[in-house]
């Protein structure tokens, strides 16, 4: 079962396993993990679900959609660890991955 | 036990336990549902859903066990009767009674529904449930010749899966445009085009005045025009339910009337989603709205509101409701989003080229951007949410060359 761990930012973590092909998004709102809103519920409609995953996790996952990309870059608080959670699968490759929080959705 | 009661088992009452769960409420959270599921989402029921692209478990707002773990008592297939303020109870219709200190209202909406000549015949459906949709999608198997009645959102939706699965669909619409009621003439002609193109038959200033067949619907009757049809498919819009708040003498006005805090006109009850009348602080009135992104952050606003302490940061929660509209519809491959209401505009700029299936119609009222149609155009949606209100240049939104960020600073 792969762990991931969130990282509010505040700093408090949050260590949860996670099941293999649910999405980084649905980890967290059925963990009561706070500061992801997923408004649309995961459907890359809404980028209330944006995290940042830093470059030595981010090279394991898939690329980002041009529609997801288009999403992100609107967003204030984008910077090159910025994905939306909804899109990121969770695999056996990803077990340990670390998922920082924004403060704010927009 | 008293504690938290949430009557309604949607989208809202799913993400407000959520919120009490999150902000450490350790008392009793009870959720009351006529449906005989969890909450889930409703938006994918009539797109992926019915197509099959996605299951039930992937539309559950939280997975069953979370409510288990959680400690929320989750009492699906269970009808409110009643609520008595005074006792401050609420009755099922089996007899079950519960105390609340707190009360939720999240009973959602119920689609409208035809009273002509010949509506109770098998093969008419509505579409507001999974179970709706289970009988939709078990119909669609062996019908050939799908009539969807009203063209708005969800019909649309329901005629592109249809069509795009092989069946024959057209689509009556008493207004003389579809989407007549949610959008301007310009893109209600871009999507009767689309539709058209991918050979639903849509015929407008059409209304339905009963249905023939002989148990089961073989005809739709249009005045003088007939229709053949093995399946209907109704989508006229919806109705709040606010029986339960009226009847328990809460105030009601095109909804159930909530403040910014979400909180009715008995203090200690409280309504979120689909069925509430609220005040929208940044559009300057009241608002009643069929929207998802509306039901979550009600769910939150009152979840907090009816804490009043805050036990993470230990703050006095002034949750206060204010956030502009947002909608999405998807048909086929084209991803439709939507800030605000475009006939709050006085101008309208395109942006993009429709030919190409990707574009954005910006609205603008006294020179200040007040809704977006984006269309394939995420980034044209995104920067509508943040430019809400602002005053820009429509020259420069019109030109594709500029860079919507540069817009933001």
């Amino acid at each position: 079962m792969p762990q991931v761990k969130f990282i509010e930012f505040n700093g408090t973590e949050h260590n949860i396993d996670a099941n293999n092909g649910e999405s980084i998004m649905t980890v967290a709102t059925s963990n009561l993990v706070p500061g992801i809103d997923a408004d649309c519920g995961g459907e890359c409609s809404c980028a209330t679900c944006h995290v940042l995953i830093s470059t030595e996790w981010r090279a394991k996952l898939n690329a980002a959609t041009d529609s997801e990309d288009s999403m992100l870059d609107l967003n204030p608080d984008r910077s090159t660890e910025s994905r939306l959670s909804c899109q990121i699968i969770v695999s056996d490759d990803l077990d340990g991955i670390v998922v920082n929080l924004p403060e704010f959705q927009y | 036990m008293s504690g938290i009661v949430i009557i309604g088992a949607g989208q809202a009452a799913g993400q407000a336990a959520a919120s009490l769960r999150q902000a450490k409420y350790d008392g009793s959270i009870t959720i009351l549902g006529d449906e005989t599921q969890p909450p889930y989402q409703r938006p994918p029921l009539s797109k992926q859903y019915l197509s099959g692209e996605l299951g039930m478990d992937r539309i559950l707002v939280r997975p069953e066990k979370f409510y288990v773990d959680q400690n929320i008592s989750l009492h699906t297939g269970t009808r409110v009767a009643s609520i008595n303020t005074s006792a401050k109870t609420v009755t099922t219709s089996s007899g079950g009674s519960y105390e609340y200190e707190k009360l939720l209202i999240a009973t959602g909406s119920r689609p409208r529904m035809l009273t002509i000549p010949g509506s109770d015949l098998s093969g008419i459906h509505y579409l507001r449930t999974i179970d709706d949709v289970d009988g939709i999608r078990s119909a669609m198997k062996t019908a050939k010749k799908v009539c969807i009645v009203g063209g708005g959102y969800i019909g649309l939706e329901v005629a592109a899966v249809a069509v795009t699965s092989g069946l024959e669909v057209t689509v009556l619409e008493m207004e003389e445009r579809i989407l007549q009621r949610v959008t301007t003439p310009e893109m209600s002609e871009y999507y009767h085009e689309l539709h058209t193109g991918r050979g639903v038959h849509i015929m407008v200033s059409t209304g339905v005045s009963g249905f023939e067949g002989d148990g089961h619907v073989a005809t739709v009757l249009c005045g003088d025009e007939k229709i053949d049809a093995d399946l209907v498919i109704v989508g006229i819009g919806i109705i709040p339910n606010i029986e339960l708040a009226e009847a328990a003498g809460l105030d009601c006005s095109n909804g159930i009337t909530v403040d910014e805090h979400c909180r009715t006109s008995d203090p200690d009850i409280y309504a979120a989603g689909d069925c509430t009348n609220h005040p929208n602080p940044i559009m300057g009135r009241r608002l009643r709205l069929e929207s998802v992104p509306n039901a979550m952050e009600q769910a939150r606003v009152s979840a907090a509101n009816m804490l009043g302490r805050d036990k993470v940061s230990d703050k006095v929660s002034d949750k206060v409701y204010a956030s502009v509209p947002w909608f999405w519809s998807d048909q086929y491959e084209l991803k439709l989003q939507m800030v605000g209401f475009s006939a709050d505009g006085d101008t309208s700029v395109l942006r993009g080229d429709k030919s190409t299936n990707q574009f954005a119609v910006f609205y603008l009222r006294d020179g200040k951007v007040v809704s977006v149609d984006a269309v394939n155009s995420p980034k044209e949606f995104m920067v509508c949410k943040q430019l809400y209100g602002k005053t820009v240049d429509p020259s420069v939104l019109a030109d594709t060359n500029v860079e919507l960020k540069t817009l933001l600073n």
